[in-house]
């Protein structure tokens, strides 16, 4: 990385489920920008050993909006990762 | 009408009701999700919702803005949170429209796309002492 390389940090929210597999119910990530959340999703791997046990494509929502893998992500932003729901 | 669809405390029908009906609306359609029993043949002592609270709720405004956009629809709904036991309610709607068809279509609406799109999710405490998450992407569909 090089001194000006532009860096963006986001909030990850871990519901249900996934905060039990993941061990946490939420983290601060930093990474390269442009980064989408597939990108973020990748760094989770790497961090969190529980995170290798998500889904390939588990359901994500952005600043309260579901998503899919290749949108964007920007600073600040919050990114949810949501086990299949089961209200009602 | 809006704001406050999760609750901790217990569901109050009437107060549902109030909210919708109006002298042009000549018919009010309510549903009631209880806390069952059983699940896949195992017995159910009690169980627990939690929810992406501000998700949830900006999840049960959309889809009551689309009934009462669809249907012309009144739509008031509330969604419990927490520990529930055996037949507590945990789901209750009320959809007022001037005639039944309308106010039917809004009422199953509302508790479908709920089901679908609404994150929340439940834990199962079993008879037999274990506890697991319910992932409906994994049961197997048998209609009762």
């Amino acid at each position: 990385m090089t001194e000006d390389s532009r860096k963006l940090t986001l909030s990850v929210r871990f519901l249900a489920r996934y905060a039990e597999l993941v061990g946490t119910e939420s983290a601060t990530v930093t990474l390269s920008s442009p980064a989408s959340v597939s990108d973020v999703l990748g760094v989770l791997r790497s961090t969190f050993p529980g995170a290798r046990r998500l889904p390939d494509r588990p359901l994500c929502a952005l600043n309260l909006s579901q998503v899919d893998l290749a949108t964007p992500v920007a600073e600040g932003d919050e990114l949810a990762l949501l086990p299949p729901v089961a209200g009602g | 009408m809006k704001s406050g669809y999760l609750t901790e405390r217990e569901i109050d029908l009437e107060l549902l009701i109030e909210r919708v009906e109006s002298a042009d609306r000549g018919a009010v359609v309510t549903f009631l999700g209880t806390v069952r029993n059983h699940h896949e043949g195992r017995e159910v002592e009690r169980l627990e919702y939690s929810a992406y609270g501000p998700m949830a709720e900006l999840e049960c405004e959309r889809i009551r803005a689309e009934a009462e956009q669809r249907w012309g629809a009144a739509v008031a709904l509330e969604h419990r949170i927490g520990a529930l036991g055996i037949g507590d309610v945990s789901v209750a709607i009320a959809a007022a429209a001037p005639h039944r068809d309308e106010a039917f279509a809004a009422c199953r609406h509302v508790i479908e796309q709920l089901k679908r799109r609404v994150p929340i999710w439940k834990r199962e405490h079993f008879a037999d002492g274990t506890v697991a998450w319910v992932d409906p992407t994994t049961e197997l569909k048998i209609e009762d």
